[in-house]
């Protein structure tokens, strides 16, 4: 009995670490490129720990090259749509949560279903849009739909609102409390996990965003990191260790709130996952 | 007897005020339901239903953006159906992608998930390692690909030096490019994993317990116990699973330019060339409702099918 056992766990365990290098050498693939001299990169054998280490790369990337404005791009239009998310999303979210009105269910089912539809369906209306409005190289396309709210965080939310007790918000309307002040000062305080996630979310998906820059920003200047390192991949000599160092700062911050709001995060994927 | 006061207070107040009373708490409720949701309602209006009905007029006309669009029926629609063989190529492109990387992530992301539910310690570690890969995305994950498949000196052929293989040319092969676009996505089932795992923490230890009495072996239980139960979780992953890898487009763009030999032609990028690139935007935006029209088929017949094979626990049949 004790010795299946130890078997069992020594082949769950064989397999957890080899599943786990499997994920991690990508990544180490990718910093052991970012910090070789230009002529290392090529250099076989391949030398996974570099000498010397070039750290010097990352200034010469973000310095030398066009990629701290771009950063610099990609954070203007990160944080504002992450600020009009919010504002929008949890507004909109309390509204399907807390009232009720005719029209309200067919509303939501309406809302459920524009996740299924296909970006591409909307594309070419809505570039011609902004072109008549004379957005084109400009952040705006990028940022101000996103102050009309987004069908997958208004679900999220309304799902942890739905799971707050109403006896607070009562007691508030009492004691009379505005609809917002009661939203602001008794519901969010009670989301913030949730307000958190979608932050992370929303973080990810429009850090990474490469169809929207590229249909509306056409100005090497005005490039979203995404973009500039596609931009710089498609030169003739390509240099592999500045395009990782990119690559990692890219990276770095989804990273970094992953490690940092896990906790949410988990959470949150769960809860979706569960009464989808 | 006497009722109390407050009964007969609302006694003295005639039944049509006191409806009026009602009436007006429910409008003025209705009223605030829809000043909350407009900011969604007016973005619903102006950025899908509008351009949804502009999406399907200008999929029967000729247009450039530039000059003004001629009205040509359905032509675009019978243009593709029966013209244009990279229709067909695109589609065909699109569906082997999401026939192998679907079906595959979902194998792998619950074994994985089964694997780490077995871990008596170091389970958070793992999670956190597992899921790491799906955190980020995008170009940066794309060009980082394009560095592991390097032919001559990528992370793949190396590794595989190391035994002696000497590999293939992955995304510069026509025979292999679509394999290596799978493999990648392989890389990021991290986030199936994660539901997964919740999916197998909801159920309930007494059913094993039961399945223990009666003798069951471990495969006995994984396929009386385990799958019945996941059934609503592998729902959930394949329908957004499907709906994602149909729209697939960065790699294409970024990784192959839908090479080599149209070997990775997705259907969105082949729609996004005649957009931009030959600014046929009739012939595109039919192309969009093709894609439209599929993936709602595919979404309907996994949730009408659904009944026959999900089961919800606590539903009444």
């Amino acid at each position: 009995m004790n010795k299946a056992k130890l078997i069992k766990s020594t082949v769950v365990y064989a397999l957890l670490v080899l599943g786990s290098l499997v994920m991690l050498v990508p990544f180490a693939w990718m910093l052991s490129t970012s910090l070789k001299e230009s002529f290392q990169v090529f250099e076989v054998p391949v030398r996974w720990i570099p000498s010397p280490i070039k750290w010097h790369n990352y200034v010469e990337t973000f310095t030398g090259l066009p990629f701290g404005k771009w950063l610099g791009n990609t954070v203007i239009i990160t944080l504002s749509t992450i600020l009009g998310t919010l504002a929008s999303c949890t507004v909109v979210a309390y509204g399907f949560a807390r009232f009720r009105a005719k029209g309200k269910n067919l509303l939501f089912i309406v809302m459920l279903s524009t996740m299924m539809l296909p970006g591409t369906v909307t594309m070419i209306p809505v570039f011609y849009l902004f072109q008549l409005l004379g957005w084109m190289n400009t952040f705006y396309p990028l940022i101000v739909p996103a102050f009309f709210g987004n069908a997958f965080f208004i679900f999220l939310l309304r799902q942890f609102f739905m799971g707050i007790p109403t006896e607070m918000e009562e007691a508030a309307k009492i004691d009379g409390a505005s609809t917002l002040g009661i939203l602001a000062r008794v519901i969010l305080p009670l989301t913030v996990p949730a307000l958190i996630t979608v932050a992370i979310f929303q973080f990810n998906g429009v850090w990474n965003d490469f169809m929207g820059p590229l249909l509306y920003l056409n100005k090497p200047g005005l490039y979203t990191l995404a973009l500039g390192i596609n931009f710089f991949k498609s030169e003739n000599n390509v240099q592999w260790n500045f395009l990782m160092a990119a690559s990692v700062v890219t990276m770095l911050p989804s990273l970094i709130f992953y490690f940092v709001g896990q906790k949410y995060f988990v959470e949150s994927i769960t809860l979706t996952g569960q009464k989808g | 007897m006497s009722k109390p006061v407050s009964q007969q207070a609302a006694a003295a107040v005639p039944d049509t005020i006191r409806k009026t009373i009602r009436m007006n708490a429910l409008r003025k409720e209705a009223i605030w339901f829809y000043a909350l949701i407009s900011p969604w309602l007016i973005g619903f209006l102006v950025f899908v239903l509008g351009p949804m009905i502009a999406s399907f007029i200008i999929s029967l006309t000729k247009w450039d953006l530039l000059t003004p669009a001629k009205f040509v029926g359905f032509k675009n629609y019978e243009k593709a159906l029966r013209l244009d063989p990279l229709f067909w190529k695109s589609l065909k492109v699109t569906v082997v992608y999401s026939v192998f990387s679907v079906p595959l992530g979902l194998i792998f992301s619950l074994a994985l998930a089964l694997l780490l539910n077995q871990a008596a310690w170091g389970m958070r570690l793992f999670r956190t390692i597992f899921y790491m890969p799906a955190v980020v995305s995008g170009v940066s994950v794309m060009v980082l690909w394009m560095w592991i498949f390097n032919p001559q000196i990528g992370l793949l052929n190396t590794v595989l030096g190391y035994f002696g293989i000497a590999g293939p040319g992955w995304i510069f092969d026509p025979n292999w490019a679509m394999p290596s676009l799978v493999i990648m996505s392989l890389w990021s089932i991290g986030g199936g994993m994660i539901i997964w795992l919740a999916g197998l923490k909801g159920i309930s230890p007494t059913l094993y317990e039961a399945a223990n009495l009666d003798g069951a072996n471990a495969w006995q239980k994984f396929r009386g116990v385990t799958v019945p139960m996941l059934t609503p979780t592998i729902f959930f992953n394949l329908v957004m699973g499907i709906v994602g890898a149909l729209q697939t487009f960065g790699q294409a763009y970024v990784m192959t330019k839908g090479g080599p030999m149209n070997s990775t032609l997705f259907f969105n990028y082949y729609l996004f060339q005649n957009a931009f690139e030959n600014f046929s935007m009739g012939y595109a935006s039919a192309l969009a409702w093709f894609l439209f029209v599929i993936i709602l088929a595919l979404t309907l017949v996994v949730v009408k099918s659904s009944d026959a094979w999900v089961y919800y626990e606590g539903e009444r049949k």
